[in-house]
């Protein structure tokens, strides 16, 4: 066991790890962080994505030794500091962007990070963004029009309606 | 996953070193190693992660060079667009999460033969470098997982002479995001090297007759009158060797048509 130090969602936090722990595993069952969820366990799926010293990556696929001393933040983290929905949350609530929620955490994570690098993003810019997240709902059109509407553009009608 | 140490040195020389344990294991972003890791299909004792490696980060341009660091990842290449081709590809390599992690030297140690990078080295000239050597593309890819590396050996960087024109025409199976057939065409003042990935049971190679055509006549119609032979091809689920086949005239074609 290895102990490794890093800053979660604001907080600075440590634990003893195996080498394969993951960083997914080091998250949910050290940290007791349940909301970054792992869907597939094979680096398809993306409900295990969380942000690693500001990029996306799939949590269980990297080593929680490799995130020692990184600025690590998850889904937990997103909600504004009175606890309120934060914008990308609150689009997915109006947008009814999820239907049984569990890719959700990754999916908001991802808009997340691709906001912060293209804030006006075209909506083929969103789909291509979320090449690595699955909802197995297959409720894509409103997850999308739930990332336009967070970064303050027109919802565009979707041509299977 | 079968339990092992996680090393993580600062300097070439300390991953050298540490590469020398037994059963060690470079690892670079992971994003094949683990998942196999999970599969038990490796055991190693020793991970040592090249991530953290200063001088093996960053891509500097010299001229119509550009050296790129062995771990540098996929997310750092495609921003750069000194060698637009080059960083185009590695804008589609899997989804936005594994280019933040994938590196251009894991991919090239690991030598896939559906990955996107062994083409554009194979059809660039490129050189490995590593911690002993120089080894020039041609000499490099031995084959399906196969490469010239020796035990132990790490890929610090490549080097990518810049070609007058180039281009890389993707055929991708949308499962894996890899490539089904993908062809790196690039144009060279002395020539055109082509490469192809995803077809060929023996990995990454070029086409010769495509080459020659090429060179002479750089424009799609040069190709026309050229067949490729399914022999040796791979046969799969996805595609048929006739398909892959025919998929590498296709994907050829397109790549020269948008050669820039």
């Amino acid at each position: 066991m290895t102990k490794v130090t890093m800053t979660v969602n604001g907080k600075a936090v440590s634990g003893d790890v195996e080498g394969r722990t993951l960083l997914s595993s080091f998250l949910r069952e050290d940290q007791g962080l349940t909301g970054t969820h792992v869907g597939c366990d094979t680096s398809q799926c993306g409900a295990c994505v969380v942000h690693v010293d500001g990029a996306a990556v799939k949590a269980c696929t990297m080593l929680a030794a490799e995130a020692d001393g990184a600025e690590v933040n998850t889904i937990e983290g997103q909600a504004n500091a009175d606890g309120s929905l934060n914008v990308i949350q609150q689009a997915f609530q109006d947008h009814h962007g999820l239907q049984c929620g569990f890719c959700t955490p990754g999916m908001v994570m991802s808009a997340a990070a691709l906001l912060k690098d293209n804030p006006k993003p075209s909506e083929q810019e969103v789909r291509d963004y979320l090449e690595g997240n699955i909802c197995r709902c297959t409720g894509y059109h409103n997850i999308v029009k739930a990332i336009m509407a967070a970064s303050g553009q027109d919802v565009p009608a979707m041509a299977a309606e | 996953m079968y339990n092992f140490d996680v090393e993580k040195p600062g300097t070439i020389a300390e991953a050298a070193a540490a590469m020398g344990a037994d059963e060690a294991q470079a690892l670079g972003g992971g994003q094949t190693l683990i998942p196999t890791l999970k599969q038990r299909l490796a055991s190693p004792s020793t991970l040592v992660s090249l991530r953290g490696v200063a001088e093996m980060q960053g891509i500097t341009r010299d001229g119509d060079s550009l050296r790129i660091g062995g771990a540098t990842t996929h997310a750092a290449v495609a921003a750069d667009g000194s060698y637009p081709a080059l960083s185009a590809l590695a804008a589609h390599i899997g989804d936005p999460a594994v280019r933040n992690r994938g590196t251009i030297g894991g991919s090239l140690a690991n030598n896939d033969p559906a990955a996107c990078y062994p083409a554009a080295a194979l059809a660039s000239g490129a050189t490995i470098v590593t911690n002993t050597r120089e080894i020039a593309a041609d000499d490099y890819f031995q084959g399906m997982f196969e490469t010239a590396l020796d035990e132990g050996e790490i890929i610090t960087a490549v080097r990518f002479p810049i070609p007058q024109a180039a281009h890389y025409e993707k055929f991708v199976q949308p499962a894996s995001r890899f490539a089904l057939v993908g062809v790196f065409v690039a144009k060279f003042a002395d020539g055109v090297r082509v490469a192809v990935t995803g077809a060929s049971n023996e990995g990454v190679h070029r086409w010769a007759e495509a080459e020659a055509a090429l060179s002479a006549d750089f424009s799609a119609g040069a190709i026309d009158g050229l067949s490729v032979s399914a022999d040796n091809l791979i046969a799969d689920l996805h595609g048929s060797a006739a398909y892959r086949a025919h998929l590498v005239k296709v994907m050829t074609g397109r790549a020269v048509s948008a050669a820039s």
